[in-house]
């Protein structure tokens, strides 16, 4: 086993060297059961009576639903049940709903019309997979073909079809306000004037597909006291567990989750689609239902990591200083959002990258397409513009003549840097790492690339720039022709002071109204007095914009903070039920004017 | 459904079962006969999780007409040790790390039995060519050539 | 729900095939469809006894329609075909894969058929039945019956040559393959997923037939693609495949580079 060379002289304070286990060769505690095949995924789990739930799928990139018959399906030998979207109780979901970010965007199974290729419209339940499979094949959807876009910017353009309606300028909004995320720190354009060298190139990812061996699977089945227990291979079990109480409209307490071992994952099995139609599947037939994704369907319809396009523009001295850099990127979000929204914030948060750069904007784009939805694989909103970051250092360092290895040493963060997000650069190592790697690949680098080390500062590096800033790209202006320019804008209309964090912007709420006891949303009955659980009243309040990040916007003019807490010593008389609006955001625990439709107990089915 | 009975050597064990017709042999050996260590990856012959030795030599038991197998001799990774004692190729795949999600590692076990068994003494590049019919995407595969050398070396009584 | 009906001999087998029918050789293709639910047929038609031999034959030597590709690789006799059952699948599906199969198998599967073409084989039906490999392949979607064999006219080991490209080794299959018998005077090129079937390269032959040399060898890269209809697939576009066939076939030619 290859052991690993701990660099004390630059992690001194990192780790305590005493420990037992980490940073030792150590046997993986499960590695037994692998080998011996014991193992126990969730398909090895046996059920007695075991249905088999098979999906039917679009064949089309976009197309309206006239009809599904499913009389023909009905009739097959062995089949127990046909479902459609209306036997989904609450058939509209974002993944991320769960901690509040973004609006539902996305069924369980399509209604009115299809927006990805492989998209699911009916399921079927038999005795046999075989049984589930010519019984698919036998329920016909009358489909009105409607023209797709299948590429990112071709998306943004006026005359694009609408993917989804829930968002639709095909592009998430960020903040209630742009149709991208922001960074702006500098002033780049100023920069670009003064650099010796503007050097610009567009970096492309094709989709990649994490293509576990294992695929994602479920097997759902009754169980006593009035729960269904649920056997899965997901990577996220308790988001699982609420995107499947949410989807079905039953209390989390009803839902008795068990995974824990995946056969591969990658990232690939988050997106909680097996579990809510296995258990769906278990509801509608009172029996085991298994629904597995076959090999084409993982390939087909499992979100993979999404494409990416990313332009970039570099202001460069001829010494190899990189004084300005400015991104323009779009993610492949498919036909729903799921993660990449989310993941566009994270990667919005790594740039430019590991270098220390006084003025960098972006705009990053979530386009939203006609494709598979995109979702997290490893490295996720992170692995394209680094390789993206990467490539451009060399075209760099060929455009001024310099060793690669040297500029970026050159270039590199060091402890103490302002990042582009307003932090501060901590624990940095790229220094060198590019001096072990060019030492080990016999890559000469020169003396003085030699001689420089993360640890010593460079005050002019620590402040903050004064920032221009702007406010092209709000949400629908592009598509209605008014923004002709995808980049960063030119035409600044503001300035913030130099040394301004944002950190007013606000904290991010609580995310998770989950995480606080809430002793009715398991389903118990604590009494009616309201005052008992007051935190209850300022979760009604629960922001309707995704969580601004505390500095990655740093956008002016300021991001509208969000909702402050209102003063949570009056208690909210309880309200006249209202009908509940599934297109609102929905957050789990929240307390809806009325009951709430997922404390359960009487809401069996 | 009419079901057809059959029966066969399944790890040194005689077993009679009724098998569905057109079913795969992966589906039997996993629902009927009780072994679930052959895994379903691909249902196509694409992964080779579902690896299994038929009269000793590696099939795809997801692409096998289970009826077929009526009379042979069927070895799974569930018959690999000897009671308590592992096999030296578990025991070298547990002490070089060569499974992490664990869902590849049967078959790559009897895709690798089968090789030592006509084999003793494989090189380097006749593991690979063997276990090339089984998909790793853990991307493990440097450990697993490594621990089926290590194997193969100590069945020999040759250090490793 | 799949039928399976099992009869004792190939030629009984072939009388009850019929339509929604389909014959099991080794299965790796059959199967693969019964899993996925095929409509096309839900009947398997087999045979308890199948021809697996390979012997010597007036024409040349016959290799029974059920030798399996893990079968050839031990035959004495059929050193020449070693390198083309070598490159399909991994080790348990040549363990499976059968010659017969072979003849069937759509892109990109196939090899062994596009050696078969470039060695002028006969396809011998269970019927008696006789006919070139090359008809057979061109019709095949219509073929009715059973293949019993197919016999390999004796061949010059040093003339034939078999290349199979793939991005993933070993064991991918091919963006292309291609097999050439360089007899003198009348040479056989074969490119296997370069059309709808395992196909000659008629212009190559052409080139090639006053022997192999540098100026044949570039006229016959020149003329390669002729009459070769190559598809986009995941593997390679139809553009890329065109592109690098001549490139492929002169490596041939030259016996050079890694297979
Ligand atoms: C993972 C994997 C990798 C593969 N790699 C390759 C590769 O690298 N190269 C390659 O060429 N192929 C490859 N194949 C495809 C396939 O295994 C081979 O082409 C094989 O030779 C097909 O033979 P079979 O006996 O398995 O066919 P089967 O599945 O039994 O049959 C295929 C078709 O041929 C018909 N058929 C079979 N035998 C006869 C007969 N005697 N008479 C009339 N009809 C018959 C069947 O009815 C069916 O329509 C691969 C397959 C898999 C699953």
């Amino acid at each position: 086993m290859s052991s690993i060379e701990f660099r004390k002289d630059l992690f001194a304070d990192e780790r305590d060297d005493n420990l037992k286990e980490i940073g030792k060769p150590t046997i993986r505690q499960d590695i037994l059961g692998h080998v011996t095949g014991r193992t126990p995924y969730y398909d090895d789990h046996l059920f007695d009576g075991l249905l088999h739930m098979r999906a039917v799928r679009s064949p089309h990139h976009h197309a309206q639903i006239r009809s599904i018959d499913t009389s023909v399906a009905e009739q097959m030998p062995g089949v127990r049940r046909v479902a459609t979207a209306k036997d989904v109780p609450h058939n509209l979901n974002t993944l991320l709903s769960l901690i509040n970010f973004g609006r539902d965007d996305e069924p369980l199974c399509a209604h009115d019309k299809v927006r990805y290729m492989g998209e699911t419209v009916a399921w079927v339940i038999a005795d046999t997979e075989r049984q589930a499979r010519d019984a698919c094949a036998k329920v016909r959807v009358d489909y009105n073909v409607l023209p797709h876009v299948l590429d990112v910017e071709e998306a943004l353009t006026p005359n694009a079809p609408v993917v989804n309606e829930i968002y639709p300028n095909n592009t998430f909004d960020y903040h209630e306000k742009y149709d991208h995320q922001k960074l702006r720190f500098g002033d780049v354009n100023a920069a670009f004037a003064r650099a010796d060298h503007v050097i610009e190139a567009e970096y492309q990812m094709s989709p990649i597909e994490q293509a576990p061996i294992e695929t994602c699977g479920a097997i759902a089945a009754p169980e006593i006291n009035d729960r269904f227990v649920c056997y899965t291979n997901t990577q996220a079990l308790f988001f699982s567990l609420g995107t499947t109480a949410k989807l079905l409209n039953v209390a989390s307490s009803r839902l008795h989750f068990i995974g824990g071992t995946a056969g591969g994952g990658f990232g690939g099995k988050v997106d909680s689609i097996v579990e809510p139609t296995a258990v769906l599947g278990a509801m509608l037939t009172g029996r085991p239902v298994k629904f597995a994704w076959d090999r084409y369907e993982e390939m087909q319809v499992g979100a993979p990591r999404g494409g990416e396009r990313w332009r970039l523009k570099d202001g460069v001295m001829s010494d190899g200083t990189v004084i300005a850099r400015e991104f323009t990127g779009f993610f492949d979000s498919g036909a729903y959002m799921r993660l990449s929204p989310y993941a566009i914030i994270k990667g919005t948060g790594h740039l430019p990258g590991p270098y220390s750069i006084p003025n960098v904007a972006s705009n990053v784009y979530c386009c939203i397409t006609n494709r598979t939805p995109a979702t997290a694989m490893r490295g996720f909103g992170i692995t394209a513009v680094d390789f993206a970051i990467e490539c451009q250092m060399d075209k760099v360092a060929e455009a001024v003549g310099m060793n690669p290895v040297e500029l970026r040493i050159l270039n590199a963060y060091r402890d103490g840097d302002m990042k582009a997000h307003r932090r501060k650069a901590k624990n940095t190592a790229l220094i060198e790492c590019c001096q072990v790697a060019a030492a080990k690949a016999d890559w000469a680098i020169s003396r003085q690339a030699a001689q420089q080390s993360s640890l010593t500062p460079m005050p002019e590096r620590q402040n903050i720039p004064e920032t221009v800033t702007d406010t092209e790209g709000l949400i629908g202006e592009r598509r209605q022709g008014r923004v002709a320019s995808t980049s960063p804008s030119t035409q600044s209309n503001g300035r913030v002071p130099a040394g301004t964090h944002r950190e007013a912007i606000g904290g991010a709420p609580v995310q998770n109204p989950d995480m606080q006891i809430d002793a009715d949303r398991i389903g118990h009955k604590m009494g009616s007095s309201p005052t008992q659980i007051p935190a209850a009243a300022t979760k009604a309040a629960a922001p309707t914009a995704p969580p601004a990040a505390p500095s990655v916007p740093a956008a002016a003019p300021p991001v509208a903070p969000v909702a402050p807490p209102p003063a949570a010593t009056v208690p909210t008389p309880p309200q006249p039920a209202a009908p509940y609006s599934p297109s609102a955001p929905f957050s789990r625990g929240t307390k809806r004017p009325g009951s709430s439709p997922f404390t359960s107990g009487f809401r069996r089915r | 459904m009419t079901k057809k009975p059959i029966s066969f050597m399944l790890n040194d064990a005689e077993i009679g079962i009724f098998v569905g017709e057109g079913a795969p042999l992966i589906d039997e050996l996993r629902r009927n006969a009780g072994d679930l260590t052959p895994k379903q990856g691909c249902n196509q012959g694409t992964c080779g999780a579902c690896t299994v030795l038929i009269d000793g030599v590696p099939h795809l038991s997801c692409i096998t007409l289970a009826e077929t197998v009526d009379g042979k001799r069927i070895d799974t990774t569930g018959g690999l040790a000897g009671g308590p004692n592992l096999h030296a190729l578990q025991d070298a795949f547990i002490q070089g790390f060569a499974a992490q999600c664990g869902f590849c590692t049967s078959g790559m076990l009897m895709a690798a039995k089968a090789l030592l068994d006509a084999n003793p003494n494989p090189s380097r590049d006749q593991v690979i060519e063997a276990i090339s019919g089984n998909l790793c995407r853990c991307t493990g595969y440097e450990p697993i050539v490594d621990a089926i050398l290590a194997a193969a070396a100590r069945l020999q009584g040759r250090a490793v | 729900m799949v039928a399976v009906d099992t009869y004792p001999t190939m030629a009984e087998a072939a009388g009850a095939l019929a339509e929604g029918s389909r014959y099991l050789g080794g299965g790796t293709i059959v199967m693969r469809a019964v899993n996925y639910g095929d409509q096309s047929f839900d009947r398997i038609v087999r045979a308890a006894q199948v021809d697996r031999g390979v012997g010597s034959d007036a024409g040349g030597i016959r290799i029974g329609a059920a030798t399996t590709m893990a079968d050839i690789l031990s035959a004495p006799d059929l050193v020449f075909l070693h390198p083309v059952a070598r490159s399909i699948g991994g080790p348990a599906i040549r363990n499976m894969a059968t010659v017969g199969g072979n003849l069937f198998a759509e892109n990109p599967y196939g090899d062994m058929a596009v050696a078969l073409l470039a060695l002028d084989a006969q396809v011998v039906m269970t019927s008696g039945q006789s006919q070139p490999i090359e008809s057979f392949l061109a019709d095949r979607d219509h073929a009715r019956g059973i293949v019993g064999a197919v016999i390999v006219p004796r061949v010059d080991q040093h003339a034939f040559r078999f290349r199979k490209v793939s991005r993933v080794k070993p064991k991918g299959v091919s963006v292309m393959s291609i097999a050439a018998n360089l007899r003198h005077g009348d040479p056989r090129v074969a490119f296997g997923n370069m059309a709808p079937v395992p196909t000659r390269a008629r212009g190559a032959e052409r080139a090639l037939a006053q022997g192999v040399n540098d100026s044949s060898i570039t006229a016959a890269c020149a003329a390669c693609t002729e009459g070769l209809q190559p598809a986009d697939d995941a593997l390679a576009s139809a553009w890329y495949r065109a592109e690098v066939a001549p490139v492929h076939l002169k490596r041939l030619l030259l016996n050079e580079g890694a297979v």
